[in-house]
């Protein structure tokens, strides 16, 4: 059970990287980062099986974090997307030599 | 594995539907027929933690995370009028491609070091019985007391900024 979860886990975080890698909306990317999030939850829920309950305790909190990290990031984009008109991060180049 | 035939399927089952769930959810051009499909794998995230002795975990799962984050993504596509999918191609170039290919490689490596590793032995289940929040609780507000509050003030912290930055300023 424990070794299927872990590689459970890794599929999921793995095909979220991908999407951070080969995607251009912003807010696509965005959720790609909570998936990345899931997965780590996935792999700390089933060794909190071997090794006791804090790897639930430290997946509330992981959860506490996201629901921050998501209302600020999407504040971020909206403003953003006052600025600019689009989320679309091809646009999105100030930073670029 | 003292665990029966049924739980494994339904195990199995649950990763399968949650991985495919997580393949489309990437590949999908519309940005709210990502967010659902996003959903589903948060779905059986929390059925696969439910399989995993942690029930409450299970259920702040469905209420936190496919309940209000994922509403909090619908609003804000629907607030900045993102439901059709882009004109211009949502996919990055070459450069992108490669490195994803390479993540894959690193997927596989990874999967390889995870097949040979020797895992210590279960812990018991939960007795029947027992409240489900006790084995959390007794932790969360002794030992990780200090983070806990910590949070609350990281909640409150981004609630104000989240706020300042979205407001329209004039």
């Amino acid at each position: 059970m424990v070794p299927e979860a872990l590689f459970f886990s890794a599929l999921l975080f793995v095909i979220g990287v991908v999407g951070v890698l080969t995607r251009r909306n912003a807010i696509i990317i965005f959720m790609c980062v909570e998936l990345m999030l899931n997965a780590v939850n996935l792999s700390f829920i089933a060794l909190s099986r071997l090794y006791g309950a804090s790897g639930q305790v430290f997946v509330i909190f992981v959860m506490a974090v996201a629901a921050a990290e998501s209302a600020v990031g999407l504040a971020i984009i909206i403003a953003i997307f006052r600025h600019h008109e689009t989320v679309d991060l091809k646009n999105i180049n100030l930073l670029k030599g | 594995m003292q665990y029966g035939f049924l739980y494994q399927f339904f195990f199995y089952l649950f990763g399968v539907i949650g991985v495919a769930s997580a393949i489309t959810f990437v590949t999908r051009k519309n940005p709210v027929a990502a967010a659902l499909w996003l959903v589903n794998t948060m779905f059986c995230l929390a059925a696969l933690y439910i399989m995993m002795d942690a029930q409450f975990v299970g259920a702040v799962q469905v209420l936190v995370y496919a309940g209000a984050i994922m509403v909090v993504f619908l609003f804000v596509v629907m607030l900045l009028n993102l439901g059709q999918p882009s004109a211009a191609a949502d996919i990055k170039g070459t450069g992108a491609r490669i490195a994803a290919g390479v993540a894959g490689l690193v997927l596989v490596a990874e999967l390889l070091v995870l097949a040979r590793q020797k895992l210590p032995p279960l812990l018991p289940d939960l007795p029947r019985g027992t409240n489900i929040t006790v084995p959390i609780t007794e932790p969360l507000f002794r030992q990780y007391l200090l983070p806990f509050e910590l949070t609350s003030i990281l909640l409150l912290v981004a609630i104000v900024g989240a706020v300042v930055l979205a407001k329209r300023r004039g």
